[in-house]
């Protein structure tokens, strides 16, 4: 149980000329309970702060605290944190056993009481057969669950997950995300989970703080994110497909941005966008139409199947309602009121 | 061209070469033991004969009772243990040192040692023949051991080896708690067990034949290791000329039995990392 602060953290690697930033002056506040996502492109810095909460990097400015407390200075033993990493990490030469009874061995706990606890947390992830064999025995989702266990153990303030479902095929992440949500309604603790993909950060995080070259760009509820993206870059990181942009000045003034969803986009014979139909994906339950137009214009609609869907080579116009339009700054990018 | 060679017949041309280098590889090896099962004047009337004819273990006999081989082999059995034991120590902790720890000057000490290794002992034999006679430590285990102790081979062996180690292994230990010697006792060094064995292996070998050092610094006969008492057996008279012969069969058997036992991990130790596990 534990609130988590990040008061202007930065964290800059290398020195001089060779000095990079990795995250910039981030402020976020994760409060108890939370399932807080960090999602973001590879290499916009949220493993980093992912990292520098667990103790395993130091800001190299900023505040840290964990229940009120700074705990900048404080070894990542004491922190009260766990954390499941990408690899799992898990003793390869231990059974599953000793493998998650090894932060109570650590922390002197007596062997029946580990044996005890550890049996406990196989059971809420279902390893409970799996306790004499060793990792290199086990499949990558029951790996997971194990690293999941080793964390779980030890009854920590708060979880870390650095992509800890990226390993996994897509059957299998789908059903382990179902669990993680489980697990944490289940445990009542504060988690913090970073990934790339989109899809678990609306499924599975009660906030999603979504970051870029390093820095905060929202932090909002999924829906929040989705509904109303706070910048172009949100507006096309989140959903599949992306958010339409418009060349500035297509609609209204030359300094705006026009953002559409392709759901929200409807061919329509009246309509005032004009592209000509260049794809068209048949997924089933749904047409993604992919058309070009003057000006860069690339679009995406979704249809349904059973429409009548125009033909790739076709010249189409589109229409959106006023109210699903997205406005943005057509230099900064940011949203417009 | 390749493929137009049948397969049978490459098959016989690969084992035909195998076979020819095993000889090549066994025949001084069958040389010796024919020539220690011999007497003394068979051997002196007959020395290029090597068919298993007239064996007797006389040889053999005689080379352990002149030579105080039984002696001798207790020595080697201990300076070999010792210096084993601890340079696997010794490496451990040096190697956990140079691939885990920070440290201030840590790359010009990592180049410094690496740097002993472009030195051959050949050089250095003399001066520390006179440092270590400056201890009183001649004709002593101290004197054949302690020199022994630090292998900048065996730092840099297992280094590599746990540089292979995912970072993530360090990191999760650390947020358990662990601190660096229980990660290198439960952790590091467990996981470095193939490694380690060849590393234990190598220097047992090293030890049990070294020839150079104990010859510098042993010259009374308790303290003898078994190559130097071999090299007692070979000043033998001209008609027991292969009791020498008999003393290196009683001196491989130990080796031999240690290479029937720890073969695999021998084997597994210098393909370690050559096949991803």
């Amino acid at each position: 149980m534990a609130q988590v602060q990040l008061e202007h953290i930065s964290k800059v690697f290398g020195e001089g000329a060779d000095a990079t930033t990795a995250v910039d002056d981030v402020s976020l506040t994760i409060d108890d309970h939370e399932f807080m996502i960090l999602l973001g492109p590879s290499g916009c810095g949220k493993s980093t702060l992912l990292r520098m909460v667990a103790g395993l990097e130091d800001p190299t400015s900023g505040d840290l605290l964990i229940d009120g407390l700074r705990v900048n200075d404080v070894e990542p033993k004491l922190r009260d944190v766990a954390m499941v990493f990408q690899s799992y990490a898990l003793y390869p030469h231990k059974t599953v056993q000793r493998n998650i009874e090894f932060p109570l061995k650590v922390r002197g706990v007596s062997k029946a009481e580990r044996a005890k606890e550890a049996e406990r947390a196989a059971e809420v992830l279902g390893l409970t057969d799996y306790l004499r064999r060793k990792p290199g025995q086990l499949s990558g989702g029951q790996r997971q669950r194990v690293a999941l266990a080793r964390a779980i153990v030890r009854r920590p303030a708060v979880f870390l997950m650095d992509e800890p479902l990226s390993n996994l095929d897509a059957k299998l992440r789908g059903d382990t995300r179902a669990e993680l949500v489980d697990l944490h309604r289940r445990l009542n603790s504060t988690f913090i989970y970073v990934t790339h993909d989109q899809v678990e950060a609306m499924t599975m995080g009660t906030r999603v703080a979504v970051i870029n070259k390093g820095r905060i760009e929202q932090v909002g509820s999924p829906q929040e994110v989705y509904d109303a993206p706070a910048s172009t870059f949100v507006a096309q990181f989140i959903g599949t497909p992306p958010m339409n942009l418009l060349p500035p000045g297509m609609i209204g003034a030359s300094d705006v941005q026009i953002g559409v969803r392709p759901e929200h986009l409807r061919v329509d014979p009246s309509g005032t966008i004009t592209g000509s139909v260049r794809q068209l994906e048949h997924l089933g339950h749904e047409v993604l139409l992919l058309a070009e137009g003057d000006g860069g214009l690339h679009l995406t609609a979704r249809i349904a199947p059973h429409d009548q869907v125009p033909g790739v080579g076709d010249v189409v116009r589109f229409t959106a309602d006023e109210r699903f339009l997205h406005r943005f700054d057509a230099a900064t990018g940011v949203r417009l009121p | 061209m390749r493929a137009d060679v049948p397969h049978g017949l490459r098959r016989v041309g690969r084992y035909s070469l195998l076979a020819l280098v095993s000889a090549v590889v066994l025949f001084p090896i069958w040389a010796v033991l024919m020539q220690a099962f011999k007497s003394g004047p068979d051997a002196l009337n007959h020395p290029e004969s090597l068919l298993p004819t007239n064996l007797t273990l006389d040889t053999v006999r005689a080379a352990w009772t002149e030579g105080e081989l039984g002696r001798a082999l207790f020595n080697s059995v201990v300076v070999a243990v010792v210096v084993t034991i601890c340079v696997m120590l010794v490496s451990l902790l040096s190697a956990f040192a140079f691939s885990f720890l920070q440290f201030p000057g840590k790359g010009v000490v990592f180049v410094a040692f690496v740097a002993t290794m472009l030195v051959p002992a050949e050089v250095t034999v003399v001066v520390n023949r006179r440092t270590v006679e400056s201890w009183g430590w001649l004709n002593s285990y101290q004197g054949l051991i302690i020199p022994s102790l630090a292998s900048t081979f065996g730092m840099l062996l297992l280094r590599q080896m746990f540089l292979q180690l995912p970072k993530e292994l360090r990191e999760a230990a650390s947020l358990d708690g662990v601190g660096n010697m229980r990660f290198l006792w439960e952790v590091a060094a467990p996981l470095s067990r193939p490694t380690l064995g060849a590393l234990g292996l190598f220097t047992f070998l090293g030890t049990w034949n070294a020839y150079l050092w104990p010859s510098q610094i042993i010259k009374d006969r308790d303290h003898r290791t078994i190559q130097i008492a071999l090299e007692g057996l070979s000043g033998a008279q001209i008609n027991r000329f292969n009791l020498v012969t008999g003393g290196l069969v009683i001196a491989s058997l130990p080796i031999f039995a240690m290479l029937v036992v720890f073969q695999r991990q021998l084997v597994r130790g210098l393909t370690a990392g050559a096949v991803k596990g």
